[in-house]
């Protein structure tokens, strides 16, 4: 009946945070993954890349055959399951926020203009835009990825080149509604240059849809990280990513399912962080929908 | 015939809300005769709305409502299972509502929406309820109906829907019509000319109406009877015209002294505004809800229960000071 | 109307365009392709060789039109790798993947519209949790892992279905459920909040006034007007299982145009990967376009619309 008064103030935004249950789990497991992540080489029992074909597929520890050096067991070259995947964190986390902020810099530049101008330059945007969603991107990833060479910096640089396009549209719907607003105006009216309208004044106004679409895409980059890695086009061995792992176990699938099931289930929960903590902001900032 | 159409006896609606209980509606009596028309006036958020939706049975689940008397046109609806209160509707009681462009469903044909409701309710062929919808649109002043039955609600106007929405409650001619604000939502002009037509529909037909409104002006043109809600409660009661020249609840007294009256109200004197705003419906309360507005208030209005009065003429009031002039 | 349609068209027909060039211009992004193809130890001779032969010591443009030129009369060029027009190879390969993708897609529909209608009837009731469980997981686990660790239960443990292959139908069961899991999520909740949105207009409450029963309020005036964003989804989604079944396609050794778009690209076959991105590319400008349409037939106020 009563219309809910618009807090918009810091500590409510804080208090609603601490209330809402997907921003509390999110936040508390991204927060454990981001600190494993970045001190993973104080964590970690053992070097990563580290082979000892003398303790091959060692299983983890609540198997007889373990060791107790070896907590979650060795891989098919020896190298330590736990470290591995301590250090894994430290790839998704890289590529989920290394791409997502390429691709940010890409979509919102490109949807601000698009937004701020109209006419043609929005055309030319809107169809970028279009053609781009109609690229089937693992393919074209893992050609590129292919072709290019496979580096870490290659596999950010196409993916990020690739996933600019949601930024783009939350950005360009942005501008478009804030370009004939008055103080958007009077800026122009007293010369105000365009990058200081744009990235200084439209940007700031639209931050909590960025955030938004910031955690949406950071989930999805890690996911197409760990698929392109899986299928052996992503980040080159011996890097320890999750989705390399899950390949290299595939060959043991049969005696050895940990192998897979470990570094699978470390990507689940971390995509399942990253998104419970999306939704909550989600929820907090705009309008409910889940 | 049936001495009323509709009689309710201690209607109470409450809704949960994050904070608590909501009291919207706490204990009202409505009692609408044959032929009449009876206005409720309040303030947004005194539960008008709510008491409409819950004799049309349209509360939401959470809603919880208790009566101690509910009959419509002769029925004890507290008997009726969801089944047959969904039977009633459209047929003894329908409804319309505020704002006319969203109430119609922009993928469904106007003819489609007009006749779906009867074709089931009395089992007549689509023939025979066309025939009925050109009929109705005529009669609301809709101009070569039968070619507009084809039509998709997104080529008329606001008005115009408007009046496609009072043909379609009278489809099935029922005994009882519920408005809600069914003039908020439209132009100045177009306002006087679709309360022109409930006017007109309510003598011509000899339909009763339930008339939900803010609006002092909405009241005065049809209602023949007129309640004033304040927080979720019926402050006052009455014939119109009795209660427009002389308003004994200090409420309805700033409500018609907020309305400007032509040559009466000095040009550029400032209409006196009811100081403070409505109290929060969440949990107890004792005493009269209007007490900390009132310019009469004394300790005792804090006192349950208020005093009610029927001064005679069919008229009501709730107010320990009901009466009496302001200081 | 027409107009719609046409303006709807010439948008499509530019975005087949200029993917076609981008498909094209991977070829060009080793550097080299004579080199790619020829292998990085092969002789300067050999690279020279094939150079002649694919015609790529001709300008880029000509190569291009060529290209399409072809592309366009149904001839996508011959495999490098096994010798045989692209064409040939893909057409023994689309039905699995035109199968499994569309099966897919109609499971995922058949689960998610349901349950998002379910859920949206009465929100927090215990339906929304488990669809809310359905789509929250959906969304964060791999549907390659969750292929592979449903090879090891159903397939290796209790030995329910065959681990690869698709010779036999039982061999689609598990990568239908995996990819149509991967698709429930986005489904639902546009189909959940499209419900929601709807329900709570006054052209509803004005349908319970007349007295409809539930159902009908809910098939005929809920329904019709929630799937209207979600005929759009539905495009997106189709295209996206399309393509993304090059993923699944290799956990379940099925041989559709996925497994054969990766195979292709481990050996350097160009034309065939060229190929097949220009064909899911298609397919998606002809699905969305599609949508519009439908979406414009379904939705009164776009057919009026000019």
């Amino acid at each position: 009946m009563t219309d809910a008064t618009a807090e918009t103030t810091r500590a409510s935004i804080w208090r609603k945070m601490r209330s809402n249950t997907g921003v509390v789990i999110g936040g508390t497991l991204l927060a454990i993954i981001v600190a494993i992540a970045v001190f993973a080489p104080l964590l970690s029992p053992h070097d990563p890349i580290a082979q000892d074909l003398t303790r091959r597929l060692l299983p983890p520890f609540w198997h007889d055959r373990s060791v107790p050096e070896h907590l979650l067991g060795t891989d098919h070259l020896g190298r330590d399951y736990l470290s591995r995947l301590l250090y894994g964190a430290r790839v998704s986390l890289g590529v989920g926020l290394g791409v997502t902020f390429v691709s940010g810099v890409i979509g919102i530049t490109l949807g601000l203009l698009a937004g701020y101008f109209g006419g043609r330059i929005d055309m030319v945007i809107s169809f970028a835009i279009t053609t781009r969603l109609s690229l089937p991107i693992v393919l074209v990833a893992l050609a590129a990825v292919a072709l290019g060479g496979a580096s870490l910096v290659t596999l950010i640089c196409v993916l990020g080149l690739l996933l600019w396009d949601r930024f783009a549209v939350v950005s360009r719907a942005a501008a478009q509604g804030l370009r004939h607003q008055e103080f958007i105006m009077g800026l122009h009216a007293i010369g105000a240059g365009l990058p200081r309208i744009l990235f200084l004044e439209i940007l700031p106004n639209m931050r909590a849809t960025i955030l938004v679409v910031v955690s949406l895409e950071v989930a999805n980059v890690i996911l197409l990280e760990s698929a392109l890695s899986f299928l052996g086009l992503g980040v080159r061995p011996p890097t320890p990513s999750w989705g390399l792992m899950i390949s290299e176990g595939r060959d043991n699938i049969l005696f050895d399912p940990w192998l897979i099931a470990l570094p699978g289930t470390a990507i689940c929960l971390l995509v399942l962080a990253v998104n419970l903590f999306g939704d909550g902001l989600r929820d907090i900032m705009g309008p409910a929908k889940r | 015939m049936i001495e009323t159409v509709l009689n309710i006896q201690n209607l109470r609606v409450s809704l949960p809300t994050d904070r608590g209980v909501l009291h919207a509606v706490r204990g009202i009596d409505l009692e609408i005769k044959p032929g009449q028309a009876l206005c409720l006036v309040g303030e947004s958020g005194c539960g008008k709305s709510l008491t409409a939706m819950s004799i049309m049975g349209l509360l939401p689940r959470y809603a919880k409502v208790t009566t101690d008397k509910f009959d419509l046109v002769g029925q004890d609806l507290t008997q009726k299972t969801q089944a047959k209160l969904a039977k009633m509707r459209g047929r003894d009681v329908a409804m319309i509502f505020q704002d006319p462009t969203s109430a119609l469903n922009p993928t469904l044909t106007i003819g489609r929406q007009l006749t779906e409701g009867v074709m089931r309710s009395e089992g007549i062929s689509r023939k025979e309820a066309e025939a009925r919808a050109i009929e109705l649109l005529e009669r609301v002043g809709i101009s070569n109906p039968a070619a507009r039955l084809t039509q998709y609600p997104h080529g008329f106007s606001g008005g115009q829907r408007q009046r496609i929405m009072i043909a379609s409650a009278l489809m099935g001619q029922p005994r009882l019509l519920i408005a809600d604000e069914p003039t908020t939502a439209l132009d100045v002009t177009i306002q006087a000319q679709i309360l022109q037509l409930l006017g007109e529909l309510q003598s011509d037909l000899g339909l009763s109406m339930l008339l939900i409104t803010h609006d002092l002006g909405v009241v005065a043109a049809i209602a023949n009877e007129v309640a004033v809600m304040y927080a979720g409660r019926v402050a006052e009661r009455g014939p119109a015209k009795d209660l427009f020249a002389d308003p004994l609840h200090p409420y309805t007294r700033g409500l018609l002294a907020a309305i400007p009256v032509p040559g009466m109200t000095p040009r550029g004197s400032e209409l006196p505004a009811i100081p403070g705003r409505v109290p929060g419906l969440i949990g107890p309360m004792a005493g009269c809800a209007f007490r900390d507005r009132c310019a009469l208030s004394s300790p005792e209005c804090g006192h349950d229960p208020v005093p009610q009065f029927k001064p005679g003429n069919n008229r009501f009031v709730e107010c320990l000071r009901a009466g009496e002039a302001a200081p | 109307m027409i107009s719609f349609i046409s303006k709807r068209l010439c948008v499509a027909f530019c975005v087949c365009l200029t993917v076609s060039g981008l498909s094209f211009a991977l070829m060009f992004l080793t550097g080299d392709p004579a080199i790619a193809i020829a292998g990085s130890g092969g002789r300067a001779e050999d690279a020279e060789a094939i150079r002649i032969a694919y015609g790529f010591d001709r300008p880029v443009t000509v190569q291009y039109l060529d290209w399409i030129g072809s592309a366009l009369t149904g001839d996508l060029g011959q495999s490098i790798y096994f010798n045989v027009p692209v064409t040939e190879i893909i057409g023994n390969r689309v039905g699995v993947t035109l199968t499994l993708g569309f099966i897919s897609f109609i499971v995922a529909l058949a689960i998610a519209v349901p349950l998002g209608v379910a859920a949206a009837l009465r929100p927090n009731g215990w339906i929304d949790r488990i669809a809310l469980i359905i789509a929250v997981s959906g969304q964060a686990i791999p549907s390659f892992w969750l292929g592979l660790m449903s090879i090891v239960v159903f397939g290796v443990w209790y030995g329910l279905v065959p681990i690869s292959g698709a010779a036999t139908w039982q061999g689609y069961i598990l990568p239908v459920v995996v990819l149509s899991y991967y698709a429930i999520p986005e489904l639902m909740r546009i189909t959940r909040s499209g419900m929601i949105d709807v329900l709570s207009t006054d052209y509803i409450r004005a349908a319970k006034a007349k007295g409809l029963p539930m159902h009908l309020v809910i098939s005929r005036h809920a329904l019709r007007n929630a799937v209207l964003p979600l005929v759009s989804l539905a495009a997106v989604q189709l295209g996206q299982l399309l393509s993304g079944s090059i993923v699944i396609e290799s956990v379940f050794a099925l041989n559709g145009l996925g497994r054969l778009a990766w195979e292709s690209l481990l050996r350097s076959d160009l034309p065939v990967v060229q190929a097949i991105i220009l064909i899911l590319s298609l397919l998606y400008v002809l699905l969305t376009t599609l949508a519009d349409i439908l979406n414009a037939i379904l939705d009164p106020r776009l057919r009026g619309a000019s």
